[in-house]
């Protein structure tokens, strides 16, 4: 059943706001600095986001968030910022996986987890609608079309619910 | 007092096993004796509960009598470890936790056995499932992480003492919480397997353990938002959920419990998923034993995880016999489990019910992937890499959005069908409302095209609104046709609607909590903070407050040394309060712990941290957060065990309304 030109109006503004809201954005130093120093560990064993670890005297966070400020400041990509990191420290400083290589399969499976399971929801939502109903021996016959939404809109009008 | 312990343990083991054994015979040959064999088995289960009890009584007199002799004792309390302290350190390690888990166990199974009465043959399957359990945790007790084992030499004059991240109120109530859910859900799991074994006809098992499972869920409810609390006030880097391995094992069995608690319903009201209910508890159950087992197997890298042990082979073990059961049983009996009834739309509520559990076992599937993708990725490529914050972020966010969306929708959906015309009807209200507060939000600077954490803040205020209006929506169109049938008002209709089907209301109010714990969260994408080495009666602004060092000093206590500042709070130039920030060294353990002082309202919390002296400059420096929105983390929270408690409540009787007959006014002069 085609939806109602108002809803299907509705759905389109609401698709095109997402695309702008998600494909816009901006980016200055600091806000660089607080987005690359959220996806950085600090490596002193805390297992805090670098702009996170509160330590005094930790001996990595303070060197690591100079070396960040420092590579901002010399006009390094975010790509080179981070290997730089990763060479220095190791693959554990970066707080998530990257996306090469067979770190490609974290990012993957939960995405693909919820497209297999979308499509065996609707697989078992098709395959239960198809089901025929056996009833025991005996039973009521179920109604069925414009006697049952008769019946429906009667408990609709009862209920008032 | 070691040997009094010991012995308990011993016994309790001993009991646990008769009550297993005998149990099963009593099952398996039915007559008049084995109805005797199995009242002792139940008897012996009942006494378990007592021993398992003077086990745990015991340890709590040794912490309080300073019995350093004992290792666990002296590995987790001193002399002037303030008592409730003492109290909690049945819990504060690894073998004591565990004899608290078979204590809690034990009780639970003590409460089932008494109320055997209800349907004694389901019960004794339970019960000898439970007992199965418990013999694998005393054998623990017994065998691998003896609570009561000796410590080496001489007895020593003090014991290191709590761990300090531990010595806070909180810690004395969140494991006991987050222990009753864990261990909880092995009571639905007994009942789920128990009806598989014996075929149980009917939906009766579910109706008996519904209480069972919503309590167990509050219970872990209220341990992870504990927990969480806890983090915030404590580890002092301005934040309450780190996606740390041990949050992530108590989530996935609260995430697979979430789900099993609404599709259960289903299988209740419409005989359907049967067979997905039964592996649904089973799941549950078994990522509270996993979780269990990530925490003290050293698998994983923990903030807050037990020490490294050889225990993890054998939950391993315990894992592979859980499974093999649970699936021998299925197949063997999985024909009593057919579904009686089909599904007839799409746009109904038992597909809205589908898509919720599909939902929620991804978000619990994410959680464990990404827990467990560091060993994972040391086993393929040799190396291991970071899971953290931004990943599970990135993958949850979405799934929670779409979550909120569904719980929007799904009780605006009827059992069996529903028309487009009457979602449009009680959809549009909602739906425009929403659509409004975004665009309020937006008129009032919120920008979400300049970041995603905006964007996604910004879609779940206006989800969470509509899921509020469509909670609002049903309780009012319900309050209404009460009113008009009883004549009271619409709050008192609302009320009385709500203890006439108190799961349906008490559900909704939960839903109601779980969109003002979300707005709680999106206010993070707004958080701000500023460091700064502070001396007498220097300024630091965030936001609107201006906080002035007033001064800061030093004090010694019994238990610790501490350092703290006195920060004199303004806001538009008026002082509106004193924060004393406070960074404490406990002397027995030789460990740091942070006080944060917090001054939180609806609106934000100003949350200070103390870290610490300069020992070049000998001044503090001062981290202050800018948090948005957390105390309404807290407030859903209460809303959330609120409607859980509603839930609980036994349904009012119907009111029944004597519809008026309309008496024909006689005409004049009739009668005469």
């Amino acid at each position: 059943m085609p939806l109602p030109s108002s809803l299907r109006r509705a759905a389109q503004l609401v698709l095109v706001c997402v695309a702008l809201f998600a494909f816009m954005g901006a980016g200055d130093q600091a806000a660089r600095f607080n987005d690359l120093g959220h996806r950085l560990m600090c490596v002193c064993g805390c297992n805090q986001i670098l702009l996170e670890c509160n330590h005094v005297g930790c001996k990595y966070s303070d060197t690591m968030r100079a070396e960040l400020a420092a590579a901002i400041e010399r006009g390094d990509n975010d790509d080179l910022t981070l290997q730089g990191f990763v060479q220095k420290y190791g693959t554990t400083v970066m707080a998530a996986p990257t996306t090469t290589g067979f770190n490609r399969v974290a990012w993957i499976m939960p995405y693909l987890a919820l497209v297999l399971g979308i499509v065996t929801v609707s697989l078992i939502v098709r395959a239960w609608k198809m089901r025929p109903l056996v009833l025991p021996e005996g039973a009521i016959t179920p109604i069925k079309g414009e006697e049952l939404e008769r019946f429906r809109s009667q408990a609709r009008k009862d209920t008032e619910l | 007092m070691s040997q009094i312990g010991s012995f308990a343990l011993l016994l309790a083991l001993a009991l646990s096993a008769y009550a297993f054994l005998a149990g099963t015979f009593a099952l398996l040959k039915p007559g008049a004796t084995s109805e005797r064999l199995g009242e002792t088995a139940r008897r012996a289960g009942i006494a378990v509960f007592w021993i398992v009890l003077l086990a745990g009584v015991v340890l709590v007199v040794a912490a309080f009598q300073n019995d350093f002799s004992i290792e666990y004792i002296r590995q987790h309390s001193n002399i002037d470890l303030p008592a409730p302290y003492k109290f909690a350190t049945l819990w504060s390690g690894q073998e004591g936790s565990l004899l608290f888990w078979s204590l809690l166990l034990a009780t639970y199974g003590f409460v089932l056995r008494l109320r055997h009465k209800t349907d004694t043959r389901l019960f004794a399957y339970a019960s000898v499932i439970i007992a199965a359990v418990q013999v694998f945790f005393l054998l623990l007790l017994n065998f691998a992480a003896k609570p009561f084992a000796l410590a080496p030499g001489p007895m020593p004059a003090d014991g290191n003492g709590l761990n300090p991240l531990l010595q806070y109120p909180e810690m004395v109530i969140h494991p006991p919480m987050l222990y009753l859910g864990y261990v909880g859900f092995t009571v639905p799991f007994a009942f789920a397997l128990g009806a598989l074994i014996m075929r149980y006809p009917g939906e009766k098992w579910i109706r008996i353990t519904r209480v069972w499972t919503m309590v167990t869920w509050g219970f872990l409810t209220c341990g992870i938002f504990l927990g969480a609390h806890w983090a915030y006030s404590v580890l002092g880097w301005g934040g309450y959920w780190g996606w740390d391995p041990v949050e992530n094992a108590s989530l996935m069995p609260w995430l697979t419990g979430t789900a099993f608690l609404h599709s259960v319903m289903m299988q209740e009201k419409r005989g359907m998923l049967k067979i997905w209910n039964m592996w649904l508890i089973f799941a549950t159950f078994g990522l509270s034993i996993f979780g269990t087992f990530l925490t003290r197997s050293g698998v994983v890298n923990s903030v807050h995880a037990f020490a490294q042990s050889s225990i993890g082979d054998w939950f391993v073990v315990f894992l592979a016999l859980i499974a093999a059961t649970c699936a021998f049983f299925f197949f063997k009996n999985k024909s009593s489990l057919r579904s009686e009834h089909k599904l007839e739309s799409l746009a109904s509520r038992e597909s809205s019910f589908l898509f919720n559990n599909l939902l929620l076992l991804v978000a619990c599937f994410t959680v464990l992937w990404g827990t467990l993708f560091p060993v994972l990725s040391e086993w393929v490529q040799g190396t291991k890499v970071t899971v953290g914050p931004p990943f599970f972020n990135r993958v949850n966010i979405p799934v929670a959005l779409l979550l909120l969306l569904l719980t929007a929708l799904g009780p605006l959906l009827a059992w069996r069908k529903t028309s487009l015309e009457s979602i449009r009807r009680n959809f549009l209200g909602p739906a425009l409302g929403a659509l409004a507060s975004g665009i309020l939000l937006v008129a009032l600077g919120m920008r979400p095209w300049k970041d995603v954490s905006y964007f996604y803040s910004l879609m779940t205020i206006m989800l969470s609104v509509l899921v509020g209006l469509t909670v609002l929506s049903e309780f009012v169109r319900g309050g209404r046709v009460i009113a008009r049938h009883t004549g009271q008002n619409l709050f008192s209709s609302m009320v009385q609607l709500a203890h006439r089907n108190t799961r349906r209301y008490g559900g909704y109010i939960v839903h109601f909590g779980v969109i003002v714990v979300m707005i709680g969260f999106a206010g993070s994408a707004f958080n701000q903070d500023v460091e700064k080495e502070m001396g007498y009666g220097d300024k630091v602004s965030v936001g609107a407050y201006t906080l002035v060092c007033k001064s800061y000093t030093q004090d010694d206590k019994p238990n610790y040394s501490s350092e703290w500042a006195v920060m004199d709070v303004f806001k538009n130039g008026r002082q509106i309060d004193t924060l004393y920030p406070e960074r404490r060294f406990y002397k027995a353990s030789q460990q740091t712990s942070t006080m944060v002082a917090n001054r939180s309202t609806m609106k934000e919390d100003l949350y200070v941290v103390y870290e610490g002296l300069n020992q070049d400059t000998g001044r503090p420096i001062i981290k202050i957060h800018l948090n948005p929105l957390v105390m309404w983390i807290w407030v859903g929270v209460w809303l959330i065990i609120g409607g859980t408690v509603v839930a609980l409540i036994p349904n009012a009787a119907p009111v029944r309304v004597t519809a008026p007959v309309r008496v024909q006014a006689a005409p004049v002069g009739a009668g005469d």
